[in-house]
């Protein structure tokens, strides 16, 4: 009952210091919505990438060209010596028979076609391939040199280089984000801290006169963490519609994909509700460090 | 019983100037003392050391049972609710009216609001302002307002108050009605501490007096042995 008495009446306090203390209030909730409008941003941003960078490792491919001497017994043979590799599973690894890569070449093409309509099975120059996607593409390199070991495969190609490079500027992209919000988040909290700190100081004598009668540092304390609290919830309001709506939007807009086909976005629902949660937890959190750090200063703790 | 007990006590400020050298003092439970002395011989750091806004450099202080020398500054409201203090220049919230500041002090402890409001109406006719509960600091005459400050002090039944100088700001009128609700708190039960300058009052008031000079006590006339 008393702890409830305490802290409605300190509810009911910083409500009332919030709107006493109108323009540094605002500037502290503006300072947190403009934070958080980024963070928004960044979430986004980096849960895409990362999405998109699965997509991409998932879809890496080794292909692997068998000599066009070898007869099938022995191309069996190479099938079982890739199955023995580690970082491979074998419902993962496809055989590919010249004549059907020849086909779909013909297809996509006229000029393929015109060229390799007469070819027999045996005058064709087409290799047959295994197509081979690997356990973890963090290893795709050490994989493929093991089987350019297997004697019968000529060579192999996956695309080297360029997917390690795509991966290795989204990992880039992400890292950045992350640590630009987490610089954001500590400026905002000692920003805060500082609005607090003016604040108590109009305040100085209450805390005082607080002290003198027996209120305990943490009864001092509790009206300014909760007002603190609220900045941090109004400061997230403006953040958790813009996103709402802006992903709502920008989803509806580009119809899912991003710039191109490949690139799926999130499906919105329950997405942006995530997001908002996120928010308001960080604006609630970085709201009441900001005010227990001004406080306690203050209380000579 | 000693309420008061100071053994040894050395105080020395940050800055190398040391206030008081030494010093023993006992205060017995229900005594109404004067601390008397020139400016700047350790009478308010003595009573500082008393509601533990300042500490000793070396020695020993125990009020009403707490060791205060030895309390960390998380814990100084326990001694703080066994206290009141009265100031000069009063400490009123300028924006809360005479009951309102009195509650403040309940409000704070986190009172259920009834027992507030009887606390409050007992305390405020106790000190005679009865009739200007919902007054402003600033309606109110300096004598009245140093009697909400007292009746502050008082609220939550302190066993000790602490006075620096309350009539400092009054004229001899209003001093002595002060000293009138300080003698009747005491008369209840409350040990009175109080540091002034105005001898005037020493005299009529014939209670025990403790003469300071540069922080050491030189006298401790007995009740009513001061002339």
């Amino acid at each position: 009952m008393k702890a409830l008495r305490i802290f409605s009446r300190s509810i009911r306090d910083s409500i009332k210091s919030v709107f006493r203390n109108f323009s540094l209030s605002i500037a502290s909730i503006s300072c947190i919505t403009i934070t958080l409008i980024v963070v928004a941003v960044s979430i986004v941003l980096s849960y895409s990438v990362e999405k998109f960078t699965k997509l991409i490792e998932k879809d890496v491919t080794i292909v692997a060209f068998i000599d066009n001497e070898k007869s099938d017994e022995e191309i069996k043979g190479i099938e079982k010596e890739i199955l023995a590799l580690d970082n491979i599973t074998p419902s993962n690894v496809k055989f590919r028979d010249k004549m059907d890569i020849s086909e779909e070449m013909m297809e996509s093409s006229d000029v393929f076609k015109g060229i390799m309509q007469d070819w027999t099975k045996e005058e064709s120059p087409i290799q047959n391939t295994y197509q081979i996607k690997v356990d973890n593409i963090d290893h795709i390199g050490e994989t493929a040199k093991e089987l350019e070991k297997i004697s019968g495969i000529t060579s192999v190609k996956y695309g080297a280089g360029m997917v390690e490079q795509m991966v290795s500027i989204f990992d880039t992209v992400r890292k950045i984000c992350i640590v630009i919000v987490v610089a954001l988040i500590i400026v905002t909290a000692f920003l805060i801290a500082n609005t607090i700190k003016i604040t108590i100081f109009s305040r100085k004598r209450e805390i005082e006169i607080m002290r003198l009668v027996g209120a305990s540092n943490t009864n001092i304390k509790i009206p300014f963490i909760t007002e603190g609290l609220f900045l941090g919830i109004l400061g997230s309001i403006l953040p958790v519609v813009a996103t709402i709506l802006g992903y709502t939007k920008i989803y509806e807009h580009f119809n899912g994909h991003l710039f191109v086909s490949f690139i799926t976005l999130e499906k919105p629902y329950p997405f942006v509700l995530y997001i908002s949660g996120v928010l308001v937890v960080i604006g609630m959190i970085v709201g009441m460090f900001g005010s227990w750090r001004a406080v306690r200063k203050y209380l000579k703790i | 019983m000693d309420l008061i007990r100071l053994r040894n006590i050395n105080k020395t400020y940050k800055n190398g100037v040391t206030a008081i050298y030494d010093m023993d003092l006992t205060i017995k439970k229900g005594e109404f003392v004067f601390l008397i002395g020139e400016t700047g011989c350790g009478k308010s750091t003595l009573i500082k050391m008393l509601y533990r806004e300042e500490k000793p450099t070396k020695g020993k202080i125990i009020v009403g049972g707490i060791n205060v020398a030895k309390l960390r500054n998380s814990k100084v409201y326990k001694l703080r609710r066994k206290i009141g203090v009265v100031f000069q220049n009063f400490q009123l919230l300028p924006k809360l009216t005479a009951y309102e500041n009195v509650a403040f002090a309940l409000e704070v402890l986190g009172l259920p609001k009834d027992e507030i409001h009887k606390k409050v109406v007992k305390v405020l006719d106790l000190v005679g302002l009865k009739n200007k509960a919902k007054h402003y600091p600033a309606q109110l005459s300096g004598g009245e307002q140093q009697r909400v400050a007292i009746a502050r002090a008082i609220v939550n039944g302190p066993k000790l108050l602490i006075c620096d100088e309350p009539t400092g700001n009054l004229d001899p009128k209003k001093s002595m009605e002060i000293m009138e609700v300080l003698e009747a708190i005491n008369k209840l039960g409350t040990t009175v501490v109080m540091v002034t300058h105005d001898i005037e009052i020493v005299k009529q008031m014939n209670k025990r007096v403790i003469l300071l000079n540069s922080g050491r006590i030189v006298k401790d006339y007995e009740e009513g042995t001061y002339k």
